[in-house]
């Protein structure tokens, strides 16, 4: 068998490459926390408003008394619900999203505020957005003919001018199915 | 030998194949024209995902099947100098995979099946469009199972000696479509006929999702195989050269083949129902089946470069200019790679498993796959027919200086098709919408991208209108002279004289594979079972 020494080399400079590459993926999802939705959490998607979490009334923007910040949100053809959000600036937001018909997925454009919503699972994952603005939130997985339309809206204002919509006493709604 | 039949066997599935793709080729142009808005009265979302499930189904499954059936049965024949094994069985595939084909079209064409080629359950389509799919799918494993033969047959009738590089590599795909082709079958089986002959009323969209990402990942390297075939046994020798290293061909098919498959996680890194580590799992893997691409990148430039030098190209970049560009195989090759070197780099963006939140499920995905599969790896099948057709056909091509042409429009095109495309996906824009209706400022800034992807594809649609042109006349012209050219097939720079079993057979990657699948998929799958998932009801679309 026979291996010529510069494909030797190539080899070596090949793996190293993907070594450096899965290195520095491995080091910022370990440590920097920068990852993958994947809670792995199953909701019925057909009772979500007997769901104390999800319930319409639930629904939205919390701040719990220790000043973290949560959304729960739910998808459905052809909407977010709530359409309109406003969450503060350079936060750590926890996102909850649920679909309550097919697979829906969001993405908030030039942030990594992106998840699949897929019926029977919640999607949590958490972000902090750096620049306030006014961001569409755009469903980006073909839904049916109405896709086009299922969008909404997330206002990031400054941090200390944000004020939540809803306040959550006993800190415990993020955590109740 | 007398190869009719051979002849007529790689005829006809390539027929299908490119009339497959000429008829995709128009609703690739509908659609782009249709998105931007540009046109009022085009706007019809009902039309528009009909069109894009069936652009889709006839590009990713029939142009690429059908191609690669008919290519292995004339790769099979011609590099073994024997017949093809068992042609009932051979013709009884095609015309099964052709009926499946027949038979998902009526619910495609009628829009009774808008979900797209990549089925999104709980949405759920006509059951023709699943059976049909399915036929399509059980056409080809004949073709495997007849490519599987032929090998073991040659092996038996030859022992020691090396399988030829292009059988080896055929075969490899044969058994790599085997087991990618599981994952689709399973769900199109046991979930999505069932639930949308009645049989069952609700499904699992998380499994099911987890099943097709089985399928997902290898399957573009079963249509970039064939590609990667001509880089190895066709181009060097077009070019007048040598394989660099036939040892090293045989690995990299070997790892494309291995790490191929258990790596489908890359598709669901934004999915809730898979845990991060899993998705870890297969990220890393997703790397290591970057290193047989890299491998033959370098093997397919060192042997173009001895080519060049044999031409007398000197200097560090002199060979590049006395390469015989006007060889459709050598200038496919060329711009083939330029394409890969691109499409890889976004490739590795999306396989980096945070940085992919920024581009998943946006224009920036199609944009990629477009330029990796249409471009690299399609621009290769031209190149192929344009190889071929003249010796299926026995007449000459009927012009050299229009297939030119052709190469080099469809590279043009493509990339002025995907480049905005690309930026697309980075300011936002989501895939398979239909048209733009958000009311917010960011959307203003995609129009001129918009524009260009039309005059991109209207190139790409000319070229390959002009493709099938130089077919039809080169298989239906008069011919002037008689043409008897056979297949040539590269010779390595270094003889192959004995090579470690491990290099001329898969009984132990088969094993490799079958260990590695049950690790990365076994639980993943189980766990649906396990944990206790929420089916879902059936909806419509």
């Amino acid at each position: 068998m026979h291996i010529d020494p510069l494909e030797k080399q190539w080899a070596q400079i090949v793996l190293a490459i993907c070594g450096l590459f899965v290195t520095l993926i491995i080091i910022d999802a370990l440590f920097h926390n920068i990852t993958t939705p994947g809670n792995v959490e199953t909701i019925d998607s057909a009772s979500l408003h007997l769901s104390e979490e999800f319930a319409e009334d639930n629904l939205g923007v919390h701040r719990d008394e220790n000043g973290n910040v949560s959304v729960k949100m739910v998808a459905g053809r052809y909407s977010f619900f709530p359409k309109e959000i406003s969450v503060p600036a350079e936060t750590n937001i926890t996102f909850r999203w649920v679909s309550i018909d097919v697979l829906h997925g969001v993405h908030v454009p030039m942030t990594n505020m992106s998840t699949m919503i897929v019926p029977g699972f919640v999607a949590e994952l958490q972000t902090s957005f750096p620049k306030p603005g006014d961001y569409p939130m755009l469903c980006n997985e073909y839904c049916g003919l109405g896709h086009d339309h299922m969008w909404g809206r997330i206002d990031v204002v400054e941090k200390d001018q944000w004020h939540a919509s809803k306040q959550t006493t006993n800190g415990a709604a993020g955590n109740e199915r | 030998m007398n190869d009719s039949n051979e002849r007529k066997l790689a005829l006809s599935h390539m027929t299908v194949a490119f009339t497959a793709f000429i008829i995709a080729c128009f609703m690739g142009e509908y659609q782009v024209l249709e998105r931007s808005g540009l046109i009022e009265s085009l706007g019809s979302p009902t039309v528009y995902f009909a069109s894009v499930s069936t652009h889709g189904v006839l590009m990713a499954y029939v142009l690429t099947t059908f191609f690669i059936m008919g290519f292995g049965y004339y790769t099979a024949s011609t590099s073994l100098n024997m017949p093809v094994w068992n042609k009932e069985l051979a013709w009884g595939g095609f015309g099964v995979a052709l009926f499946g084909v027949v038979l998902a079209a009526i619910p495609l064409l009628s829009g009774l099946a808008s979900v797209l080629y990549t089925f999104y359950p709980p949405v759920q389509g006509h059951y023709l469009f699943y059976l049909g799919a399915t036929l399509l799918i059980v056409g080809s494993w004949a073709w495997c199972v007849v490519m599987i033969v032929m090998f073991y047959q040659w092996k038996e009738a030859n022992p020691g000696q090396p399988v030829p590089l292009a059988m080896f590599a055929t075969t490899a795909n044969a058994l790599l479509w085997l087991w990618t082709s599981a994952g689709v079958a399973m769900e199109v089986l046991f979930q999505l006929i069932p639930l949308s002959l009645g049989w069952s009323d609700t499904i699992d969209p998380g499994l099911a999702r987890t099943l097709f990402a089985w399928t997902l990942h290898p399957i573009v390297y079963f249509w970039l195989i064939p590609a990667y075939i001509a880089f190895y046994v066709f181009v060097p020798k077009q070019a007048g050269a040598f394989i660099f290293s036939d040892e090293a061909a045989r690995a990299a098919f070997i790892v494309l083949v291995v790490f191929s498959l258990p790596i489908g996680f890359h598709h669901l890194y934004m999915d809730p129902e898979q845990g991060k580590g899993w998705k870890m799992l297969h990220g890393i893997g997703t790397f290591i089946v970057t290193v047989p691409t890299f491998m033959t990148g370098f093997t397919v430039i060192a042997s173009l470069e001895i080519a060049g030098r044999l031409r007398g190209g000197k200097g560090l970049f002199g060979w590049i200019g006395s390469l015989p560009w006007t060889n459709t195989m050598v200038l496919a090759v060329i711009l083939s790679l330029l394409m890969l070197i691109f499409g890889g780099f976004g490739g590795i963006v999306n396989a980096s498993y945070a940085m992919n939140a920024m581009v998943h499920n946006t224009a920036w995905v199609p944009g990629h796959f477009h330029l990796i599969f249409a471009g690299t790896t399609v621009i290769m099948y031209f190149a192929i027919a344009y190889y071929l057709w003249p010796i299926l056909c026995k007449k000459p091509l009927f012009s050299n200086n229009l297939a030119l042409v052709q190469l080099w429009t469809w590279f043009i095109g493509m990339t002025i098709l995907t480049t905005p495309w690309h930026i697309l996906g980075l300011l936002g824009q989501p895939r398979r919408i239909s048209s733009v209706v958000y009311n917010n400022l960011l959307t203003l800034s995609w129009k001129p991208y918009e524009l260009a992807m039309i005059a991109g594809g209207l190139i790409m649609l000319g070229s390959a209108c002009l493709f099938v042109y130089l077919l039809y006349k080169t298989q239906f012209g008069p011919a002037t002279e008689e043409f008897n050219a056979q297949v040539e097939y590269a010779e390595p720079l270094h003889p192959v004289n004995s090579l470690p079993e491990y290099l001329n057979d898969f009984k132990l990657w088969n094993k490799v594979i079958a260990a590695y699948m049950a690790v990365s998929f076994g639980i993943p799958i189980l766990q649906f079972f396990f944990i206790g998932t929420f089916d879902s009801s059936a909806w419509g679309y």
